[in-house]
This record gives structure tokens, sequence and C-alpha cells, in this order.
């Protein structure tokens, strides 16, 4: 690979760029004194081929794959501060594909199973942890409807299995099953979900792009974007203007602002979801768990952190921190299903900015200026899309079609009638 | 973040619900117009989504039931006006 690379490459040491177990024993031998930064930290050029707006982690997924992938290595990550600093490092960490649209399904298995091959593949720890997730019913309607999404799961080849009460005793005794409002009847478990270390899939797919010639470019933020007859001809940042034939939009919850810089005008509200990580504890809850009468989902960081999160806030902000009322709200669903956690204290609560589309789910399209790509409205399901969202955007710019699993999240969906709302909650971003 | 209800003073922010954008306007219907589809696809699903200044329409659901128009910075959360929707002469 190393010969592949351009030839202002050539400097680097060739020795040491794999990490394995050898290379840690050898560089704890050594005592570390030949470890490299895991990237540069290039000055820009004055053109590349491609331009990635957005060095989280699907602008970094992206860039990865359009060097792996296709050869496109003339190209650059513009991130305003510093890499996987949004909410690829803000999220609760969880991968899983139980979706239940035709749309989506499909899409998020091949997210699923890039991760069950991930780390190989960009030679990084990600600490990919296929621990499951079930998700618990409280109702007859609501056993019918995980037993319908599970059926559409599992048509599309993904795995699912209804479990009932004694099904979910059997992994989670400690729940509290008798509740008198929301007994726990049973749950829908997908055994191939998990978690991931969630910066260390940044770093991975950074370092992975780095090697390939991608330039990330830090502390270099977009001002504005220049268009001519033909289509985008490069952008305006805070170093100066970079040309471009194709640029390419990952910049979550600020996507409104950057595709207005082309004149966009997007069906997404930006929202502030926040998540909570508490004191560590021994270890406790061995899968991911999702409460069925509210909004609440946790698992258990290897580090022994509670990690958990509910809904979003509701309302239109930028402001990357919540209020009280949300976090009550959290914090009440978790102690209705596992009253245990009660005296566990809370470490830790921050918040993100969500890129709410108006049907819940994303796109990734061309936009209606030529050689301007758009990847944008993940809600707050980003995280355990990545890999899927890198690998389908870079083959939308790499090739100017879309390939199959990205087919429905086309950006005139809204206009056609073709809208994607896996929860059926209508236009109201604040609901999905 | 705490909402001063012109009618009720200021309250709790779970004791309202929030609805969205205040400056958006129905499109008139016109069965002549051949961009209705276009202008009501905008009202429906386009957002200015600003970073800054944002007027939107909060309920106060647990209250007083009015609608209330709320000016808001959507960066620190600070709210400079509240009023009432029926005064500004919205469709509440």
């Amino acid at each position: 690979m190393l010969n592949s690379l351009p030839s202002s490459q050539a400097t680097r040491p060739k020795f040491g760029q794999k990490y394995s177990a050898l290379r840690l024993v050898m560089d704890a031998l050594t005592q570390n004194r030949n470890l490299q930064p895991q990237w540069r930290s290039p000055t820009p050029k004055a053109r590349y081929d491609a331009i990635i707006v957005g060095g989280g982690g699907h602008g970094l997924a992206t860039a990865y794959y359009l060097a792996k992938n296709h050869g496109m290595t003339n190209i650059a990550v513009l991130e305003k501060s510093w890499l996987g600093g949004g909410n690829v490092g803000r999220n609760t960490t969880i991968i899983r594909s139980n979706y239940l649209l035709p749309g989506n399904i499909p899409f998020y298995e091949m997210a699923m199973q890039l991760w069950e091959k991930l780390e190989q593949d960009f030679n990084y720890n990600a600490m990919v942890s296929q621990r499951g997730i079930i998700n618990l019913y409280h109702s007859d309607a609501q056993r019918d409807a995980y037993a319908r999404r599970g059926n559409a799961m599992r048509m599309h080849g993904v795995d699912a299995e209804l479990l009932d009460q004694a099904g979910v005793r059997r992994h989670l005794p400690f729940l509290n099953f008798d509740d008198a409002r929301f007994p726990i009847q049973g749950g829908l478990r997908q055994p191939r979900a998990g978690t991931v270390r969630h910066d260390a899939v940044a770093w991975g797919y950074a370092r992975g792009a780095d090697q390939r010639g991608v330039d990330l470019i830090q502390n270099c933020e977009v001002t504005g974007i220049k268009t001519d007859a033909n289509g985008v001809v490069g952008v305006e940042t805070t170093r100066g203007f970079i040309a471009a034939k194709k640029i390419g939009l990952a910049c979550a919850g600020r996507s409104s602002q950057v595709a207005a810089m082309a004149g966009l005008r997007l069906p997404i509200e930006s929202h502030a979801l926040q998540a909570f990580v508490s004191e560590g504890i021994k270890p406790f809850i061995d899968t991911v768990v999702t409460f069925g009468a509210g909004h609440f989902y946790i698992s258990q960081s290897d580090k022994g952190g509670l990690v958990f999160g509910g809904d979003i806030d509701g309302y239109n902000s930028y402001a990357q921190r919540g209020n009280l009322p949300t976090i009550e709200d959290v914090c009440e669903g978790g102690m209705a299903l596992m009253p245990a956690i009660g005296r566990v204290r809370m470490l830790r609560h921050w918040g993100g900015i969500m890129d709410m589309s108006m049907d819940g789910s994303p796109i990734i399209d061309k936009t209606p200026i030529n050689g301007l790509y758009l990847n944008a409205g993940w809600c707050y399901g980003g995280f355990k899309a990545t890999p899927a969202s890198g690998h389908c955007f870079a083959e939308l710019m790499a090739r100017d079609q879309p390939p199959a699993a990205i087919a429905a999240y086309r950006l005139d969906r809204f206009a056609q009638g073709y809208v994607i709302d896996e929860k059926g909650m209508g236009p109201f971003p604040n609901l999905h | 973040m705490r909402i001063k209800c012109p009618h009720c003073g200021e309250r709790s922010l779970d004791e309202f619900s929030y609805y969205g954008d205040a400056t958006l306007r129905r499109p008139e219907v016109n069965d002549q117009d051949a961009n209705l589809l276009a202008k009501f696809t905008d009202y429906v699903y386009l957002r200015d989504n600003p970073a800054g200044q944002h007027q939107e329409l909060w309920q106060h659901q647990f209250g007083c039931r009015a609608w209330l128009v709320v000016t808001r910075d959507t960066n620190s959360h600070l709210m400079t006006e509240v009023t009432a929707a029926a005064q500004k002469g919205e469709a509440a």
C-alpha cells in the first residue's frame, strides 16, 4: 500500500505503520520512543479533486472510502474545530439494525456488516462489542408492533428474536418486571447489535484516510461555497479559498447553515440531544436495553459507567447543552425500568446538536447544484450508520450514482411524497 | 430555560410544548397556481433553522393553554420576547 502513496508521503516512516500485538510489545520495550502521530497536520493545497466539509465520523469515513474504494486520494476533509469533536464524540455508542421500513433496513444492515469487519479493515481497535440490544414491550399492542418489526428484519436477513417475559428475565433479571403501570411483557432482541468505542471510530477512519494521502485540515471553517454556471468551484475558508469540483457536506447539526451558503434550504431543524454517564460500577448490564413505555436506553461501558439517554430536548437549539426537564424525564424512565440504579450517582452529562429531518430519516443525495453532495438529517441515529454512510456517500461522490442502499434517502422525497417516517409522526422534527 | 408566560408569569419549561418556526405562513390556495405544490412543500418541510434569533410557537399546555410567540437565541437559549400569539395576530 505504501507504494501507491503520492510522493509527498515518501518521507514518512516505513516501519510501524500497522498496528498489531507485536507492535504494542515493541513499543513497550522501546518505551514508546518510536510512536508516530496518527495523522499529519497539512497546510491546505490550492486545489483538490474533492472536498468533504466536516471532520466527524461521517466525513472521515467518506474520505477513507473515497481513498480506499475509489482511488481518490487528492482530497481534503475540512473541519472547523478538531477531528471527531461533534456528535461522533458525544453519542451513546450504540449500533443496531433493528429497523422496520424497507428504505431503512438494508442500509442499516449494511452498516452492521461493515461494523463487524471494521477493525480489521482500518487496522484500529474500535472496541466493537456485539453485546445485543433488547427493546422492551409493555402491552399487547406493543408486542404486536415488535413482532411485526422482528418479522420485517428477518425477511431482510437481519437477526431478530421476540422474547417473552421469561426470556427477558434470563438476560436481565434485575428489571422492574411487575411495575404497576408499565409491566414488562417481553422484548425484541437483536443479538448482533452492540456498542463501539465512538472516538476510536473517528480516529481509525482519520488515520486510515491520512495514510492513503487524504489531507485532514483542522481549525479550517468553511465560510462560503462558490459556484458558477456549471456548479461548484470551491469553498471559502478561514484559511483561504480552496478549489474543488466536488464538495460533500457532512456537517450534522450545522447542515442548514452550510447548505445555506449554496442557497439551499433543507427539511431539517437542529435540536439538542443530551446523554449521560454515571460513576463506574461493577459489571451490571451486559447488553443494551431500551424502555418501551418512555424513552430511555442504557448500556454499560468497559470502564463501568452506565451510559444512557432519552429524548431530544424538543426545541431548535445550537447550544450543545440541554435543560433540566429532559434530564428529569430520562432519569424517571431509568428508575421505572431498573430501580436498582437509584443510588448510582451521575458523573457527567452533555449535549450534541442533531440534524432532525422532517421524516426522521437521513438524506444522502446530490443537490440541485452540480458537484455539491449532501449527507445530513441523521436525527439521532447517525453514529450506528457511520460506516455505511461513508461507504455510500463516497460512492455517490465518486461515481455520481447513488448505490442501492441509499436509493430511498433522496432530498426530493419530501416534495414527491416518498417520506420514510419510521415512527409515523409526520413533519415534526421534535417528535422523531 | 424558563418561559415568562404573559398570562401566568415565569413558569418551568415542562409546562410548555413546542410547535416550531412562528414565521411560516400557509400559502393561499388557488387552483390556478402552478407552483402550489412547491409552495406547500416549502411550507410543510423546509426550514430556515437559524443559528441565532428564532421566532417560535410554544403552547402553555399545562397552564393557561395559550399559544405564545417566543423570540429566542438558539445559540444561547436567551429569550428576548414572549407575546401571546392571539395578540400578535397569529392563527393559533
